[in-house]
């Protein structure tokens, strides 16, 4: 269920609002009385140093973590009883850190999965098309097995399987992990597509901070798990003392 | 040379019944990481439903039923009852708890039924017949055969045909990547312990008609030579479990046709230790998938 492509803006408040978030693992929380929101077809990109949180934020909001305490509010919905298996119902898909493709099962199978939830079963397949058409090389493996792909196949397909589901908001983990810059701009103007065609809100991990600028309307800024600046992506890019202090460029 | 075939057919026929034993233990061991030593008590206790609803109803086909359709209970109440709450940090764990299993379905028959051996019926002759002048194959071997082979392909199309195949494959390979991919991970993994204990409880009532009779601990070399099966054939390898049953079946009947019955469970023990030793992911492990 997209939302409707004429009227994107329609929800004034986020789509996405969280509050107060503290979650961890067992005893000492890693994220602190985190707050953000993220507006229909917004692109924010979450920053910090290896070990920030950015992880575990993406994984607290899809339930993978559990919250200490804070809210997290989708669509005017608190999540907090929302299993994790429920959440793509929702209309949230994470692409969870090394893409999560399953490797033992076949490029379709995969594509397959992420549709397997779906009552729309004729608007399933059409995903499953439209992903196709999106990633050729994708289409022309079909029967491979997931690990015989190679990085940037495996990325096309965790983004693909995620967007059969049609989300509204997508969590991306460091989609440019291991691939070519230009496979990384490609992957990154996709984004900025799908938003600009379906309104799309993505939460957008990323170490590569100068690509995730350029595509991100926002960007937070985590620092032992506290956002320690939330601004706009431009303002982002000229801040060099916050470059120097947290992104290190 | 007749000989050899006679021993041929004997070995396959109980190569088929370790087969889907096998199948049962792969079943669990793909979707749970744990090796079921169970099995064989809930096979039996299975079979025992199957003697007391045939003894009350006369009817071979309604135990036959009641059978496998308590063996799907049982699976679902052992998994939702005690396996899920056993903590996987170490895999004794869920070792030492199926034991305990053992331990506790093997005394509740024994108080039940008593802990003598009780005959079993059979739907068909166990007598062998003439094939060419050579009597190879009894219609209870047919019918062994025809009932493994059944599970063999309805697994197969469960697995590479159907949503929940799918959806099983995906929650025991990957299952965080799967709950978020909407598939409930719990649910498939009672419904892998389900199959797995109907598909043993079908084994069971196969086996145990061939071997003493009916007892408490009827099953446990029979799970003995199961267990070499499964892990000849890799554990994670419905293939490679039929396989390995078929093998440990040809190597039962073989050396003790040839070399004497006593001989015979060394022989699966042999078995075991070589393949351990020599390829501990099994004949048939599928290459290295998850490193990937
Ligand atoms: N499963 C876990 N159990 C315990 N602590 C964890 C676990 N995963 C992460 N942590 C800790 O939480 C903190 C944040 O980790 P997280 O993975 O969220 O960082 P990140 O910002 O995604 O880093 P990176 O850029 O390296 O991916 C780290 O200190 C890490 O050691
Ligand atoms: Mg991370």
């Amino acid at each position: 269920m997209a939302v409707n492509p004429d009227e994107p803006y329609r929800k004034q408040s986020g789509l996405l609002e969280v509050e107060d978030l503290t979650a961890g693992y067992g005893a000492a929380p890693v994220l602190h009385d985190v707050r953000f929101t993220v507006r229909p077809g917004q692109i924010v990109a979450v920053l910090g140093a290896n070990g920030a949180g950015k992880t575990t934020l993406l994984r607290a909001l899809s339930g993978l973590v559990e919250a200490d305490h804070g809210r997290i509010v989708f669509d005017g919905e608190d999540l907090r009883d929302v299993k994790v298996e429920q959440m793509v119902r929702r209309g949230i898909a994470h692409v969870p850190e090394g893409r999560g493709v399953v490797t033992e099962l076949t490029v379709d199978e995969n594509l397959r999965l992420g549709g397997l939830w779906r009552r729309d079963r004729a608007d399933a397949a059409r995903a499953l098309d439209e992903v196709y058409d999106l990633f050729p090389a994708l289409a022309q493996r079909r029967a491979s097995a997931g690990h015989q792909l190679s990085g940037g196949e495996r990325q096309m397909l965790a983004l693909g399987r995620a967007l059969i589901g049609r989300p509204r908001l997508l969590l991306l983990d460091e989609p440019s992990l291991g691939l070519a810059p230009r496979i990384t701009a490609q992957i990154l103007a996709l984004l900025r597509e799908l938003r600009d065609r379906t309104g799309l809100a993505v939460l957008l991990v990323e170490q590569n901070v100068r690509s995730a600028l350029s595509v991100a309307d926002e960007g937070i800024v985590l620092s032992l798990g506290r956002v320690v600046t939330r601004n706009s992506a431009a303002d982002l890019r000229d801040d060099a003392d916050l470059r120097h202090a947290y992104l290190g460029f | 040379m007749d000989r050899f075939f006679y021993l041929t057919f004997d070995g396959l026929s109980r190569g088929a019944v370790y087969a889907a034993f096998a199948l049962a233990l792969v079943l669990i061991w793909r979707a749970a990481r744990i090796v079921n030593f169970a099995q064989g008590a809930m096979a039996v206790a299975a079979v025992y439903v199957a003697y007391s609803v045939t003894g009350a109803t006369g009817s071979y086909w309604l135990g036959f039923a009641a059978a496998l359709v308590f063996g799907l209970l049982l699976g679902i109440a052992v998994e939702k009852a005690v396996m899920r709450f056993v903590d996987h940090s170490s895999p004794l764990n869920g070792v030492v708890v199926a034991l305990g299993l053992v331990l506790i379905t093997q005394g509740v028959l024994g108080m039940v039924y008593g802990n003598e051996y009780r005959p079993v019926t059979t739907p068909f002759r166990r007598d062998a017949f003439d094939v060419g002048g050579i009597a190879l194959l009894s219609r209870y071997d047919v019918f062994v055969f025809a009932a493994v082979g059944a599970v063999v392909v309805a697994l197969t199309l469960l697995f590479t045909r159907t949503a929940a195949g799918l959806r099983m494959r995906a929650a025991a390979f990957a299952p965080d990547v799967s709950r978020l991919l909407g598939v409930p991970v719990g649910g498939m993994l009672t419904l892998g312990w389900a199959l797995a204990a109907a598909v043993g409880s079908l084994a069971g009532m196969l086996v145990v008609p061939t071997e003493l009779g009916l007892h408490p601990t009827a099953m446990d070399v029979v799970f003995v030579s199961a267990f070499t099966a499964a892990v000849v054939g890799g554990l994670d390898s419905p293939i490679g479990a039929v396989t390995g049953g078929l093998i440990v079946g040809l190597l039962l009947s073989y050396v003790s046709g040839y070399l004497g019955a006593t001989v015979a469970p060394m022989a699966v023990l042999l078995l075991l230790v070589v393949v351990l030793l020599g390829r501990p992911g099994g004949l048939f492990s599928s290459s290295k998938a998850r490193l990937a």
